[in-house]
């Protein structure tokens, strides 16, 4: 293989990595804050796409075509939309069924994900079909041997890496990051220390579903294109790369996102059978690291209380 | 002698609430224009609350504790009656047939996770395992079909089996997990896989049981031409009936018992000695056996298999029946698939909107009623034996 296709594989393993990790940091912020699962991720994710999707073709009716505007606006309104989903879900659907056996859980995030799905397939204009999602950032190339290496991508990558880093300074940095390590360690202990419970977990399920909502967004850009069904297949591989670095573990999400891309990119390339079968692939790379590891390649520490 | 008239007297109350079940049904089903179809929900709703209110059900269930044998008996002569008024109408037919298929599955699901607590998302994709299996046996041998059926089943299972591992292995979401994964794969896999003739599907043949061919119309004398889905009506209670009897035994047995257990406290249930592997691997193969012989039928009733059939969103929709009815108890199943598949087909405008529908109701289910329309009730090793 020459190194002009293999940079092109390596920069489209890099684009997946970040998306999966950005996606994984989702789950497993909620997991730690929470103890649950939210199978509605994927799908948050979707709606953040769509949301962005509206907000360009709103502004391009409104006449703006001034594209750092654009962008910035489609970034903003998606996200804040999906950081208020998000609270609102954990407020109406998750909090409530706390004390709930944790399969109620389950079941009430993953009829949320079909609701969702479906509201956008039924309700968006056409939404059944894939939308074409526009080109925002400049699309110039550099031509390194024969490899061309798009200013857009770069850009992507550098913007997933900033989102990336904030999130660590902010749990690891801030005052709300602290409230949130601590509700992750004992809920009850923080909660006897002044910390509001409740306010902390709706923050997490905000920060994590907007961060869902960027991922979004980067998905609609790299792909031109975003349809109502991304959410499943990014929801099911997010949360398999959060289990690949153990759930609960920041660090162990976004190792595991990047692990699972560059897994899926040498399947591609690897296996002759692999460019029709791709998606099949991935979900039996799935099911398979579940057999052999079954929380993770960095477990969680915690034995369990009976 | 007295006895057997205070058995009686006790019988009545629920074998009159499925005699009006069924007078609803019929009239439900005959009824074309959209807004009589909507009246007649609201009514039958109003008249459920009403009952519900004054203790009938309550009653009606006590009828179904004092003798489930004749009972079960009422319930089939109720189907039979359905059947036989319809014996011309292809679409009713083939949605009464539909309804039984989709509840053998369930029962199917019910074991799993009604009883042992093994999640499992991908029913669909089981039920799908039976109708390719129909479609390839039919196609390519000669093999009986009642021993197709039964390879669907079997298929099903061992195809389940590849799942053991990672199921045994993982609890609760990661298990959830599995299974989805194992949908999205099972339908993408269909998809590009041509010898499974990809996207556009495959032919059934029709059901041929030892001569009896189920895909000709039923003559009898001259005048009197009996719609060939009725053969699969037919066909369809036989299994359902055995499914059923089969699940309330298991139920009933140290087997469910030990289900049960299993469901409720995995690690108490170690301590008093239970293997818990060997519970699930049980019931998961029972439940994935039961998908696959319902699939199996239901393939070649319609004679046309394609992906589309056997979605994420479909496995969901088995999920969400047997929530909807009460996780555990068949005879919610029975209840709820009768809404969940006949509510659409009747009602076009919701047609469309049926995942939406279903999540929604399922959420309101687990936020307002957890235990489902009819909640399981403890067993009755005695007859008429009543929970304090």
């Amino acid at each position: 293989m020459d190194l002009g296709l293999f940079s092109q594989y390596v920069m489209n393993g890099l684009m997946l990595g970040m998306m999966y990790a950005l996606v994984a940091v989702g789950f497993t912020l909620f997991f730690g804050v929470l103890d649950v699962i939210n199978f509605s991720h994927g799908d948050v994710l979707m709606v953040g796409s769509f949301t962005g999707l509206a907000t360009y073709l709103g502004l391009d009716a409104l006449g703006v075509v001034w594209p750092a505007f654009q962008v910035t606006a489609v970034l903003a309104a998606a996200t804040l939309a999906m950081a208020l989903l998000g609270a609102v879900i954990a407020r109406y659907l998750v909090l409530p069924l706390k004390s709930a056996p944790a399969l109620n859980t389950l079941l009430i995030t993953l009829m949320l994900g079909t609701v969702l799905r479906e509201g956008i397939r039924m309700f968006y204009p056409e939404g059944a079909n894939p939308k074409p999602f526009p080109a925002l950032l400049p699309t110039d190339a550099y031509p390194l041997g024969n490899f061309n290496l798009r200013i857009d991508n770069l850009l992507m990558l550098s913007a997933g890496l900033v989102v990336i880093v904030g999130v660590h300074l902010l749990i690891n940095r801030t005052k709300l990051g602290l409230a949130i390590r601590a509700v992750a360690q004992d809920e009850e202990t923080a909660k006897t220390m002044g910390i509001n419970f409740n306010l902390v977990v709706l923050v997490t399920f905000a920060i994590g579903s907007a961060l869902a909502a960027f991922a979004g967004i980067m998905n609609g850009l790299y792909y031109n294109e975003t349809n109502f069904g991304i959410g499943l297949l990014l929801g099911v591989i997010g949360f398999s790369s959060a289990i690949i670095g153990g759930l609960g573990n920041i660090y162990g999400a976004i190792i595991g996102g990047f692990l699972f891309a560059a897994l899926q990119t040498v399947g591609a390339v690897a296996l002759p059978f692999a460019s029709a079968y791709k998606d099949v692939f991935a979900f039996g790379v799935v099911i398979l690291i579940m057999a052999w590891r079954p929380t993770g390649l960095i477990s969680e520490k915690v034995s369990e209380r009976v | 002698m007295n006895r057997g008239n205070a058995s009686l007297a006790n019988l009545l109350p629920g074998a009159l609430g499925i005699a009006a079940a069924t007078a609803f049904l019929i009239l439900f089903l005959s009824v074309e224009s959209q807004a009589g179809i909507a009246a007649l929900l609201l009514g039958g709703a109003a008249v459920v609350v009403a009952t519900a209110r004054f203790g009938g059900i309550a009653r009606m269930r006590r009828s179904f504790a004092g003798d489930e044998g004749a009972m079960n008996l009422v319930v089939v002569a109720a189907a039979l009656v359905l059947t036989g008024f319809f014996y011309e109408d292809h679409f009713t037919l083939l949605l009464v047939a539909t309804v039984m298929i989709y509840m053998v599955a369930a029962l199917g699901l019910t074991v799993q996770f009604g009883y042992a607590g093994v999640l499992n998302f991908a029913g669909a994709a089981f039920f799908g395992i039976g109708c390719y299996t129909a479609a390839v046996l039919t196609k390519n041998t000669a093999l009986p079909h009642v021993l197709v059926l039964l390879a669907g089943g079997v298929m099903a299972a061992l195809i389940g089996t590849l799942l053991l591992l990672p199921v045994l292995r993982t609890r609760g979401h990661y298990s959830a997990v599995v299974t989805i994964a194992f949908t999205l794969l099972f339908k993408t896999f269909l998809e590009v896989n041509d010898t499974l003739g990809g996207p556009q599907g495959l032919r059934v043949d029709g059901m041929n049981l030892f001569g009896w061919r189920f895909n000709d119309n039923i003559e009898i004398g001259e005048t009197l031409e009996i719609s060939f889905f009725a053969n699969y009506v037919i066909g369809s209670l036989i299994l359902l009936a055995i499914a059923f009897a089969f699940v309330r035994r298991l139920e009933r047995s140290w087997t469910g018992l030990n289900l049960d257990a299993v469901r409720l406290d995995e690690t108490a249930a170690a301590c008093f000695g239970y293997n818990i592997s060997r519970w699930k691997i049980t019931a998961f193969t029972i439940g994935n056996f039961l998908a696959g012989l319902a699939g199996a039928i239901y393939a070649m009733m319609l004679g046309f298999i394609a992906p589309t059939n056997f979605t994420f969103g479909d496995s969901l929709i088995l999920v969400s029946i047997v929530l909807l009815g009460g996780i555990g108890n068949p005879w919610g199943i029975a209840v709820a698939t009768t809404i969940v598949i006949v509510l659409p087909e009747k009602l076009q405008i919701i047609q469309e909107y049926r995942f939406l529908l279903y999540a929604s109701m399922v959420i309101l289910i687990l936020l307002f009623r957890p235990l489902g329309l009819l909640p399981r009730p403890l067993r009755s090793y005695v007859p008429g034996w009543q929970p304090k």
